[in-house]
């Protein structure tokens, strides 16, 4: 069977949901089509989600993988969610950082301290 | 000795794969650090984009052609769309203001950061960008700052 990409996982840990992205490369436009169904519809599921991407795989990505997390961002905080990033790479933080992300980001060293952070945990 | 190649793609995302995997190769076999290849990859794609996207609309009948050449201390890359092109300057800052929340705009801005060399021809469709190696730099930055204390 040919494998499924983009792979993600999802865990709930207490109120939060864990989203892991499991490729190491983020890029093809029609894996970030499918990855934004994904999320959207891990999103879609309910208000206030406590939501964690945990990017502890990705080693690469372009800036439209950017636009994708700036377009979940937005359906997050519209349904009074929030939303937390970890488990970044330097390379990929240097990405963040070039771009002003971290402004519009909260972003997190590991998946522990971005529950941490959620409102609730 | 420096490799010199020349190539002509179609507009559909997955034709730059392999140009990327060649590129990626030939940086190797010249000594090329890891933040070099993650830098030129990142800059391939980005250029790539635009040239599909904003040059040829999309349209997978519509070619880029993609000249680079690798050499010791440098890597050369020229791509160039069949589109009208566009005035580079014109382009809005994607960390400014509401820019900072769309979703879109940031290719150009990565091209700019990760490479040292960015510019673009009369018509606006054809992009060049040069790196140098991330070693030869960390060398001449050595030697910048061991001269200045002599001094």
């Amino acid at each position: 069977m040919a494998p499924i990409k983009p792979r993600v996982s999802v865990e709930y840990v207490g109120g939060a949901t864990v989203l892991t992205f499991s490729d190491e490369k983020i890029l093809e436009e029609r894996d970030i089509q499918e990855l934004q169904e994904s999320l959207m519809s891990v999103v879609e599921q309910g208000e206030k989600l406590n939501l964690v991407l945990d990017f502890r795989n990705v080693q690469f990505l372009s800036s439209a993988v950017l636009g994708l997390l700036i377009r979940v961002s937005k359906k997050i905080y519209e349904r009074d969610g929030e939303l937390r990033l970890c488990n970044i790479s330097s390379r990929i933080y240097e990405v963040f950082k070039i771009t002003r992300l971290t402004k519009i980001f909260e972003i997190y060293p590991d998946v522990e301290s971005a529950i941490e952070s959620l409102p609730g945990e | 000795m420096p490799v010199s190649r020349s190539v002509v793609i179609s507009s559909t995302p997955l034709a730059i794969v392999e140009v990327c995997k060649q590129v990626l190769v030939n940086l190797e076999a010249q000594d090329f650090s890891e933040e070099d290849f993650f830098a030129v990859h990142l800059a391939l794609e980005e250029a790539f984009i635009n040239a599909v996207k904003h040059g040829n609309k999309m349209e997978p009948t519509k070619a880029v052609k993609i000249d680079y050449s690798v050499g010791a201390d440098r890597i050369e890359i020229c791509m160039t769309d069949e589109g009208e092109g566009f005035d580079p300057e014109v382009v809005p800052d994607p960390r400014y203001g509401d820019n900072l929340f769309k979703p879109a705009g940031r290719g150009l801005l990565l091209i700019r950061s990760y490479m040292d060399v960015v510019e673009y021809n009369k018509q606006g469709n054809s992009i060049r960008m040069v790196r140098f190696k991330e070693k030869e730099k960390e060398k001449e930055n050595t030697s910048k700052s061991a001269a200045k204390i002599k001094a």
